[in-house]
């Protein structure tokens, strides 16, 4: 009776514990993966924040302070110019901003989409466009876990601007629709979205993430067309101005 | 088992807290740096690309 008992009683702690491992999970999944893509995005943006001084210091034609000869530390010449199309996978290529999710929603979007790509921020689609080419410009983005970029995409509204900062210019595009798809219908990061071989005559932006939240079985997919292309220089869009 | 455990450190009831405390953040430690980071990756919650498999590489 006692073994019994105490095998009884052995079991219960097994089941308990088990059950505070699934929440400690649960935990991790929300917030603890959400501090390394936190990380992930302020190293990305350092990086890219430096190429881009880097890139337009060496377009122009006037030298900062020469560096004193101690403290040579500087890298040697790096290409004059920040070539997006050049950017390796894993790195920031460009920062996205929504309006509608606030000033503060600043995301430095990575090359790739494989899964190390994407936790540390939204993915550019290798093969698709580049911001404000001709074509389709298609991010994914986690909709839940490592940060939730995505989290709110659902609740864009047709005309919402969604602006991407490049090297050199603004682009801002304008959402246009969205729609909820299965995971395998790949027609909608085609240059012309949901068709084949046509030739794209607009500069679009896609999104991707996962639909519902929580779950993998669908996909949510917002569709922008580019609207304004404003250089760098003079300075930030209006729509940035109001949010 | 957690009886157990708490017969086999060592020392008085102070220095068996103690030993508690860091056997905890041990397992912690470890389930938050290896256990879930390995698992993580193999669920499908962040399924967020359209493949033509289905079988999303994230």
């Amino acid at each position: 009776m006692n073994a019994a008992r105490r095998a009884i009683s052995a079991l219960g702690e097994l089941l308990v514990t088990a059950g505070v491992i699934v929440l400690l999970f649960g935990a991790y999944e929300l917030w603890g993966t959400g501090l390394y893509t936190a990380a992930q995005q302020d190293n990305l943006r350092a990086a890219l924040n430096q190429s881009w001084a880097a890139a337009s210091s060496a377009a122009t034609p006037t030298q900062g302070p020469s560096p004193s000869p101690g403290t040579s530390t500087t890298p040697p010449v790096k290409a004059p110019v920040f070539d997006i199309t050049q950017v390796p996978i894993g790195s920031g290529l460009a920062v996205l901003r929504i309006p509608r999710f606030g000033a503060d929603y600043q995301k430095v979007i990575v090359q790739g989409v494989g899964v190390e790509d994407l936790k540390r921020g939204p993915g550019h689609y290798p093969g698709s466009a580049f911001p404000g080419d001709i074509g389709n410009f298609v991010v994914s983005g986690h909709r839940t876990t490592y940060g939730a970029p995505f989290n709110r995409i659902d609740e864009l509204k047709p005309g919402d601007p969604i602006v991407v900062q490049t090297a050199t210019d603004w682009f801002v595009y304008r959402v246009t629709s969205s729609e909820v798809v299965p995971p395998t219908a790949t027609d909608v990061i085609n240059p012309v979205p949901h068709h084949g071989n046509e030739q794209p005559t607009k500069a679009l932006l896609t999104l991707t993430t996962c639909n519902p939240k929580y779950s993998a079985s669908q996909r949510l997919i917002v569709y922008a067309e580019l609207d304004q292309r404003r250089p760098v220089a003079d300075g930030p869009p209006d729509v940035l101005a109001k949010g | 088992m957690y009886g157990w455990i708490w017969r086999q450190l060592p020392g008085g009831r102070g220095a068996k807290v103690l030993g508690c405390v860091l056997l905890l953040a041990a397992v912690l430690a470890l389930l938050f740096f290896v256990v879930f980071p390995f698992v993580e990756p193999r669920l499908p919650f962040n399924d967020v690309t359209v493949d033509p498999a289905g079988v999303s590489p994230s």
